[in-house]
């Protein structure tokens, strides 16, 4: 496909005007989970979803994930409609890590919970095994085969749960909040692992998150607010808007605060500064640019 | 008291014992079950009794360490002596002082019964010593698996024990957690009279019935968009694998079972 010159890379997932209410008895009180959501991802994007507890996010991904259906509108994932019968097929084709990262492992040891989606899938053992080590080095967890689940920190827990997912070698990995329950450390190591993956592989990367360091590496932000699209743009353009994105209940990063507040006080910087290092140099030549 | 307890519990070890397969040691505990009721004399108790000892000497497992660990148990046997001592009247008077009377038959079949008892209890020890909950959980799975022509739902039954032992220690925490943070609130978990404590362990439970509850969603969520459509179609990543040890155990018990057949009055 090629489009005023440039290759259109293909599509993974795109929305069609979605719309979603739950059930309710209540008629009055049911008002729209997500109205009139549209967008499309690329193979290769990190998109990152952000928004504050019920904005729709969580929503959205279990309507992508196919746990839900939406009122209106259509969800193609992989150029196919999804529906009750390729539901599965559509699965087998993305890995989902979920917030929590005790409630999501199956298997009794590490190895057991990686195998777990290849063994639903129907893979045989001997194609199993080597898929299952790649996928645990994939994540640096391959000296834990058969560690117990209560052995392992949240961050390990959830690097298997992403190996978990690797194994059945996907097209679009699903990350729901799957840093917000992790210590600091824990999600550093976690978002180590993502982004390494993305630089070697090209992976598709779907984040729902609340957690700015990973909006930051994401190449678009999808920001929600009361079921609808506040804004989609990079990083850069989300940050700007920086009061708009205060005002729905959104933090910035400590580094844009400060820059801000310095500026309040009359120092005079150019400029957003999304990463501290930007900060930094900015301050430390400041004095030379006078 | 709980660390000393080893009934149920797991030790990891590398005996010959330790790498049987499961299966060969779930049938091979069970067919000895069967085979301890055929045991009716001096003789035949004799050789189960040292058959037992010699199995536990194969596993490697210490002796003191499990006798140490079978005290409630043991106590259990010693009062299945007792009343066999006291209520069975039968042959000549062995013993007698004031009102106790023991008779030849009941300390004959106090002891007889009790190493029946204890031999049971050893054995089924060994087994769940030696072999990992999980291994076990796979052997019931193979070995049932003719069951699945009768509608019995195998795989779904040994899934769901395999997620229960996975989820033991998980709870466990969480009930500790929940513990804590009741005793921050100032309630009181140790002291009062029995009524008092069962009305203490109220504000345990309810939260950790909620939180189990919430885990099962999540996890039934986790498992379903991982593909899981139940056994059908299903592959398997843990494999068994029989081995000479394995036919080896089972041509031990058929000695055994012969030893018995032809001891036996």
């Amino acid at each position: 496909m090629i489009q005023s010159g440039v290759v259109e890379l293909k599509e993974i997932l795109s929305l069609e005007h979605v719309s979603f209410t739950y059930a309710s008895e209540d008629v009055q009180e049911s008002r729209k989970a997500l109205e009139d959501i549209s967008f499309t991802i690329r193979e290769g994007e990190w998109i990152a979803i952000v928004g504050h507890n019920g904005s729709g996010k969580s929503t959205l991904a279990k309507l992508i994930i196919g746990l839900l259906f939406p009122n209106e509108g259509t969800i193609r994932v992989f150029l196919e409609e999804l529906g009750e019968e390729n539901l599965w097929n559509i699965r087998s084709r993305m890995g989902i890590v979920f917030q929590n990262p005790d409630n999501q492992f199956v298997g009794s040891t590490v190895q057991d919970d990686v195998a777990f989606a290849l063994e639903n899938n129907g893979v045989p053992f001997e194609k199993m095994v080597p898929r299952v080590h790649a996928a645990l080095a994939q994540v640096k967890m391959e000296s834990f085969l058969d560690h117990e689940p209560h052995h392992l920190s949240g961050g390990q827990k959830q690097r298997v749960a992403i190996a978990g997912a690797l194994a059945l070698e996907p097209e679009l990995l699903i990350l729901d909040e799957a840093t917000s329950m992790l210590d600091p450390q824990g999600r550093d190591e976690v978002i180590r692992v993502v982004e390494e993956l993305k630089r070697q592989t090209g992976l598709t990367v779907l984040s729902i998150t609340h957690d700015l360091e990973e909006v930051l590496l994401a190449d678009r932000v999808i920001v929600m607010n009361q079921g609808k699209v506040l804004a989609i743009g990079s990083p850069a353009q989300i940050f700007e808007r920086g009061d708009e994105l205060e005002a729905i209940g959104l933090d910035l990063p400590f580094s844009m605060k400060l820059s801000d507040s310095l500026q309040k006080e009359g120092i005079e910087l150019n400029g957003n500064h999304m990463s501290e290092e930007e900060l930094v140099n900015e301050l430390w030549t400041s004095y030379f640019n006078k | 008291m709980m660390e000393k307890m080893i009934f149920g519990r797991y030790i990891p070890g590398h005996s010959f014992v330790h790498r049987l397969d499961p299966r060969s040691k779930l049938i091979f505990v069970f067919l000895f079950i069967v085979a301890v009721f055929f045991a009716n004399n001096t003789a035949t108790y004799a050789v189960l009794l040292a058959f037992t000892l010699l199995t536990i000497l194969t596993a490697r497992i210490r002796l003191y360490f499990l006798f140490n660990g079978l005290k409630p148990i043991l106590f259990l046997v010693a009062f299945t002596l007792l009343m066999h001592f006291i209520f069975t009247k039968e042959g000549p008077i062995l013993f007698e002082w004031k009102f106790i009377r023991i008779y030849e038959e009941g300390l004959r079949q106090g002891i007889y019964i009790s190493i029946r008892f204890l031999v049971l209890v050893l054995m089924t020890t060994i087994l769940t010593l030696t072999t990992s909950p999980i291994s076990i959980t796979d052997g019931m799975e193979t070995l049932l698996n003719p069951l699945k022509k009768l509608k019995l739902p195998v795989h779904e039954l040994a899934l769901m024990m395999s997620i229960s032992l996975r989820f033991i220690p998980t709870l466990m925490d969480e009930t500790d957690k929940i513990m804590k943070a009741q005793l921050a609130r100032g309630s009181d978990l140790t002291t009062g009279s029995l009524k008092e404590r069962i009305k203490a362990v109220v504000p345990l439970l309810v939260p950790l019935f909620v939180s189990a509850f919430k885990r099962a969603e999540d996890l039934a969520i986790a498992m379903e968009v991982r593909g899981y459509r139940g056994g059908e179609g299903r592959t398997r990543y843990r494999q068994l694998d029989w081995q000479w040890r394995d036919t080896i155990a089972l041509v031990i018990f058929g000695l055994l079972l012969i030893a018995l057949l032809w001891l036996r009055s």
